[in-house]
């Protein structure tokens, strides 16, 4: 087994393990400490998929942006938004959250489903990619032409997607505001 | 050599996990950790395709739109979530049962 599989199984045990922690988790605060570590685990995984300009990114925008809102959020929400959570009883297994758990499992098993039905490494445009060499290479030159790409064939989603941001960041900025004037 | 049948399935299963959350919590904070897991698996399958594209690294800029599209989701969410806070004193999405004014 090579060391790229074992890196593999070990960020996608990590991903996993620490989602489902996530998921099951009473205490809010360390859910939100533990999405830190599958954030991290997953940009080990963008790694492997050798795109390392989208695992920077999701370093700096997931972790250092997102979840640091996340839980700026909670704390300016104040003690209640941990009043929800200790309402509910503590047993393990509840029996309210059985409808979503059998959903979620149904879910994954038609999902799992049809990733083997369709069998993508067999899809003649993967075969074709092989074939012509566009694979992704570790040579250096992929952040490179990242850059080349935005700004040539993908200019009008970059420019849409900035105007969108700036549009979202400043309803965010206005709908958070202090209502004082009314 | 790593299929993207591997990391295809390993998406789907944070992205269950996801829905998961969605459905089963009763905290907005935490029903919106529950999309940005399944918003994270979804970018997870673009960039396992983009590897199959060196040329012209689709899979890659649209991981890295979607990142950008998380974020503004998710600073709008909050700060409607604030909002609801301030005016319900409950982030509970099944006691928020109103929509007219106090």
């Amino acid at each position: 087994m090579s060391l790229e599989r074992v890196l593999f199984y070990l960020l996608s045990a990590i991903v996993l393990g620490s989602a489902l922690f996530v998921a099951s988790s009473k205490n809010l605060v360390r859910s939100v400490f533990i999405f830190f570590i599958t954030l991290f685990a997953l940009a080990g995984l963008y790694v492997l998929c050798l795109a390392d300009f989208v695992a920077i990114t999701q370093i700096v925008i997931y972790v250092g942006g997102i979840l640091v809102l996340i839980l700026f959020a909670f704390m300016l929400s104040g003690r209640e938004t941990l009043g929800v959570l200790e309402q509910t009883n503590n047993r393990l297994f509840n029996i309210k959250k059985l409808p979503a758990l059998l959903l979620a499992a149904l879910f994954f098993i038609v999902l799992v489903n049809i990733l083997f039905k369709a069998d993508i490494d067999k899809t003649p445009w993967i075969q074709n990619a092989i074939l012509n060499k566009s694979l992704a290479v570790n040579d250096g030159t992929a952040i490179n032409n990242l850059g080349v790409n935005f700004m040539t064939t993908y200019l009008l989603p970059f420019e849409v997607i900035s105007i969108v941001l700036m549009i979202a960041l400043i309803g965010a900025a206005h709908l958070s505001r202090r209502e004082s004037a009314e | 050599m790593i299929t993207i049948t591997d990391f295809l399935i390993v998406s789907a299963a944070l992205f269950c996990v996801g829905l998961y959350m969605v459905l089963s919590k009763r905290n907005a904070i935490q029903i919106l950790i529950g999309i940005e897991l399944m918003l994270n698996a979804a970018i997870l399958n673009l960039v396992a395709f983009g590897k199959y594209d060196r040329l012209a690294n689709a899979g890659q800029s649209f991981a890295l739109f979607a990142i950008v599209l998380a974020a503004a989701t998710t600073a709008v969410a909050l700060a409607i979530i604030l909002n609801v806070y301030r005016r319900y004193k409950t982030i509970d999405p099944s006691q928020i049962n109103q929509l007219k004014d106090e």
